[in-house]
Formats: structure tokens, C-alpha cells, sequence
């Protein structure tokens, strides 16, 4: 019995981008396990809105006991919205830390390119930040956006940023490839999470350049925990679980070496 | 207090069990919930073979509930057998198989393969709406039902629960047909076929297309299904369909289920199946019954 759902309580929330808000939440328990790449499950209060939402973490503060979430609103009436308009001193239903993160020893004194797609910036940024303190990895941080950027200061902080939009409003024009392209960048370790089209991109590159590759996926989810084989996705060879061509992107995910899952 | 509940001369501690594909085989839900504390443990629909189950996105959220189109995804009955029997018998609760197939043929096969395993009932699954050979399409026709029972029970060493489907005109039929087969045991509902789009992408919001509903939207048409086939056979019935709370289970009880499964509840509490062990333990004592088998169908 070593998991549990738990309250936390929300220590501020703030709109970060448009649809895009961040929230620092207190969860000691959750916060000592924490690592990159791992995400909660975040639950409303609307007994008609039952599964969680699967949240990417962001930041972890273990001092505090405290981690970021930083999300999207998906709509009007969404739970993502719910979760929105709590402040500080509310309360919220979390689990976790769920799913098994990158593998940060990988990275250790290699030059790492890191890429982060939309609403998969957000796990990238405790990534860089870990990677760049305890296993002295020189990132570069090739961030896509649609057109507003958001979590660039931080980003900043953490290693080289590069900014990719689809308007060209800011950095390249274009999507995180192009962007490495017109760079010039190189790198001896790829990190990526974002839409799958980007990830698809992403492994296309690291395969044809030999670049070992982990990419974290998005699958819709309903238990979070393995058991209901919903957010399954396509493996190269039988997996061990299953025992058929499927691993789970909460429990065995949500990040892959690229070459194991077919996307 | 006594919670104990015999079901085909299987007893079980208390009438709480987990249903089928909501709870895998245990194991990962064994991280929340003390499963000894469970009258039993159904699991996920094994197969003869590996199903590789539908595409994704296989699951969607709907008010008060959910569509699922899994497509009874399961690693085959060999490796069933075994990694997951050993893993649960570990623990004292019992075992139910959940036993999915396309023809009678791999129901046969699977019942076959586990007449020697160490487990305590077979629950046959003629009810999932997501695949299409097989399943559902055994469960809406009285004559199949019949027939598929009476094949297995040939077969079976354990006692034989049939799991009916919610799509029918009338469950009594389909109640009445499977007794008629030899069934020991009903139990109902599997979920109703629904569909939801996705107006963002203006397509389908399931891969499949239709999926599986559960959750507690359903539990009013489960309460009365589960009345009506309590009073149309003489077997016992496990009833189920969107129990999140002991309230929820008591209804069910007093409709007429001798046990109860906790579906979908899990994914949002996981810990639900021991708040309905509780919430039941507290209702008796509030209500001065001895056994729970005094409030089984008293309404």
C-alpha cells in the first residue's frame, strides 16, 4: 500500500499564456518521489466530470515540498477550467507521482537537446534543470509554440533556449526541426515531448542521425495506474506485459525510447 | 455480524468484488487496496490467445460516466495463468476468470485450460459490446444464451456466472435462458452501448466508434435490471453498474444481488472497494441485520 490519492493544497495559480496557467501545489509525499517526465492525476470537484486529469509535472521544489503543474484549458465546462479558478488555500485531489520519467543518467556530461511541443513544454523544463545540476549536461532547449511562448525565462536558466513558431512571431519559423536545421544544432542525446506529428519528427531525426532518443507520450487515460489498458500505444516487438504489441503510457510510459513505440 | 454470502457453494467473506477490466488482474491496484479485505477479485476477460484490443483513443469521459471500447485487450490464458493466478493467490480473497471469446469454441478453450488452475468461479463474458465477433452478440439472444451455457457448463470444473448485457428489450430473458443453461450465478450489468463525438475534431471521440457506458449514470438502470432478473430466476445474481459508494451496493442488495462489483469507481477512487466493504459493515450494524443475506431482495 504504498500509493495513495491525497490532498493538496494549492499555493498559487497564475495565467501564464492564453489557455495556459501555472499552478504551484503542496504535496509533500507526492514531491519526495517526484522525477522529470512523471505526471499526476489531478481530480475535479464535479461528481459528472469523474476520471483525472493526467497533468505533466513541471517543476519539483523539494525544500518546500511543493511542484508546479502548468496546463492547458481545454474548453468552457472542461476540468482543466475547474482546476483553473482554484487559489491559493483551495484544496485539490491529486495521485502520484504516476508513470516512470526520464532516464537523467543517460544525459550525464553529454550534450543533450532537449525539445518541448505545445502543452509539452512544461515536463522539459525540471528536466533541463536537473540535467544541467546533478549530471552537468550542456542543454539546448528547442522549444515549438503556435505563436505566444510561455515558461522562456525559466527555460532560459536551464540551458541554450532556440524557439520555434508556426507565425514566426518569435525565433524560427517553423516547427522545433526547422529549427535545429537553421541552428545548425547538434547533439549526442535527444529528450522530447509534445504532439505526436512533432514527435514523430523528432525520432525521424534522432534515427537518421543516430542520436538516442526518449520521448514522453500522450494517450487518454482513465484509471492512470495500468490497470485499465486504455492509453496503450504500438510497441516494435511483443511486450512483456501484455504480451502483444502494446505497452501502457501511464505505467510503462509515459516516456519511450523512440525506436521501441511506433507513432 | 455475519457478511459472508455463499454464491454456488463458493463462500465469500463479505459480497464486495471488483469488476472485470476495471481492476486488471490486481496488481496495481493492490498498491491502494489490502485485497484480502475483498469477497473477490474479478479479473480483466482472458482469452484463449492474446487479443491485441482496439486502436486508440479507447476511453472518453461522459457526464456522470464513461465510454470505454478497450476491445478485451489480455495477454492470453498461458501467461494468464502463469503470472497472474500465482500473484493472487497470494492473497485470501477469491478468484474469478473472467473468460472472453469469439466463438463457443475459445470459451470452451479457456474454461478448459483453467478446470485444473487454482480458481474459484468462472464469470463468461457473452456481454462486451467493443468486439465484434463474439461477445455481445451471444448476450442479446436467448436461444445463444442458453446454448453457450449449456457448452460450458459441460466443460467447467468451477461454478459459472454469466455476465448478461444491458442491450436487450428484456433482461429476463436473457436471465431466464442462462439458468435454463445450468448457469450458477448471473451477474449484470456490462455496460450499455453509446457513442459521443468529438465536435472538436468532428469525428468519432472513440476509435471504435461506440463504446462500453459506465459509471454512476448507469446505476439506475442497472438497480432495475437487476430487480427484474432478481425475480425471474432462483439463481443468485452479482449485481453491478456504476456502485461507487456502499450506498450505491445496498441498493443493489436490497434489489435483489447477493454481491456487488465496483467497476469504473476504481479509476476515480481507488480505494472504493474497501469504502463500499465499510459502508456495508456500518449499514448493518445500523440497521440490525444479522446476515447479510437477510437483506438480499427485501424490497
Amino acid at each position: 500500500m504504498s500509493k495513495k490519492k491525497m490532498t493538496a493544497s494549492v499555493i498559487s495559480q497564475e495565467k501564464i499564456a492564453e489557455d495556459i496557467y501555472s499552478m504551484w501545489i503542496k504535496a509533500q509525499e507526492v514531491v519526495q518521489q517526484a522525477v522529470p517526465g512523471q505526471f499526476i492525476s489531478m481530480y475535479t470537484n464535479d461528481g459528472g466530470k469523474l476520471l483525472p486529469r493526467p497533468i505533466s509535472i513541471c517543476e519539483i521544489n523539494q525544500e518546500q515540498g511543493m511542484l508546479r503543474v502548468v496546463y492547458r484549458v481545454t474548453g468552457k465546462n472542461t476540468g482543466t477550467e475547474q482546476f483553473s479558478k482554484l487559489q491559493s488555500g483551495d484544496n485539490i485531489e491529486i495521485m502520484g507521482p504516476l508513470g516512470n520519467g526520464f532516464p537523467l543518467e543517460t544525459g550525464r556530461d553529454k550534450k543533450a537537446l532537449l525539445f518541448g511541443g505545445g502543452i509539452g513544454v512544461p515536463p522539459m523544463l525540471e528536466l533541463a534543470k536537473q540535467l544541467k545540476s546533478e549530471y552537468s549536461t550542456d542543454c539546448h532547449l528547442v522549444m515549438g509554440y503556435r505563436s505566444e511562448t510561455f515558461l522562456t525565462e525559466e527555460m532560459e536558466k536551464a540551458g541554450t533556449l532556440y524557439i520555434a513558431t508556426e507565425d514566426g512571431s518569435i525565433g524560427t519559423k517553423g516547427n522545433v526541426i526547422d529549427a535545429v536545421k537553421e541552428r545548425k544544432l547538434e547533439a549526442d542525446i535527444i529528450y522530447a515531448c509534445g504532439p505526436t506529428p512533432m514527435l514523430r519528427a523528432i525520432k525521424e531525426y534522432a534515427l537518421e542521425n543516430h542520436i538516442p532518443c526518449y520521448i514522453s507520450m500522450e494517450e487518454r487515460m482513465a484509471c492512470g495506474i495500468g490497470a485499465c489498458l486504455a492509453c496503450v500505444c504500438k510497441t516494435k516487438d511483443v511486450d512483456e506485459h501484455s504480451n502483444v504489441h502494446n505497452k501502457r503510457v501511464c505505467k510503462d510510459g509515459p516516456v519511450f525510447l523512440a525506436e521501441e513505440v511506433e507513432i | 455480524m455475519n457478511t459472508t454470502i455463499n454464491l454456488a457453494g463458493v463462500e465469500l467473506k463479505n459480497p464486495v468484488m471488483t469488476a472485470s477490466g476495471t481492476f486488471g488482474s490486481g496488481e496495481e491496484y493492490s498498491e491502494f487496496v489490502d485485497l484480502n479485505r475483498l469477497g473477490a477479485v474479478v479479473t480483466k476477460g482472458v482469452a484463449n490467445v492474446p487479443w491485441p484490443g482496439n486502436p486508440t483513443p479507447r476511453i472518453v469521459e461522459t457526464q456522470g460516466g464513461m465510454l470505454n471500447a478497450i476491445g478485451l485487450q489480455n495477454p492470453g490464458v498461458e501467461v494468464f495463468c502463469k503470472r497472474d493466478i500465482p500473484f493472487l493467490r497470494q492473497y485470501d480473497t477469491k478468484i474469478i476468470v473472467n473468460v472472453c471469446g469469439k466463438t463457443t469454441e475459445d470459451y470452451c478453450e479457456v474454461v478448459e485450460r483453467l478446470a485444473d488452475e487454482p480458481v474459484d468461479m468462472l464469470e463468461i463474458n457473452i456481454s462486451c459490446p467493443n468486439v465484434k465477433e463474439g461477445g455481445i452478440a451471444f448476450g442479446q439472444n436467448p436461444k445463444s444464451v442458453e446454448e453457450i451455457t449449456k457448452e460450458i457448463k459441460k466443460r467447467a470444473k468451477q461454478p459459472v456466472i454469466m455476465k448478461l448485457s444491458p442491450n436487450v428489450t428484456d433482461i429476463t430473458e436473457t436471465a431466464k435462458a442462462a439458468e435454463a443453461g445450468g448457469a450458477d450465478v448471473l451477474s449484470l450489468i456490462n455496460t450499455l452501448t453509446g457513442m459521443k463525438i468529438d465536435i472538436h475534431r468532428q469525428t468519432f471521440a472513440l476509435a471504435n466508434k461506440t463504446g462500453g457506458m459506465s459509471g454512476p449514470a448507469i446505476k439506475p438502470i442497472a438497480v432495475r435490471m437487476v430487480y427484474q432478473a432478481a425475480n425471474a430466476v432462483k439463481i443468485p445474481i452479482i449485481g453491478m453498474g456504476g456502485i461507487s459508494t456502499a450506498e450505491d451496493a445496498i441498493e443493489m442488495i436490497l434489489a435483489g444481488a447477493s454481491a456487488v462489483s465496483v467497476g469504473t469507481a476504481n479509476f476515480f477512487n481507488p480505494t472504493a472497494t474497501l469504502d463500499v466493504v465499510e459502508g456495508i459493515e456500518k449499514y448493518m450494524e445500523k440497521y440490525h441485520f444479522e446476515n447479510l443475506s437477510d437483506m438480499v431482495g427485501i424490497v
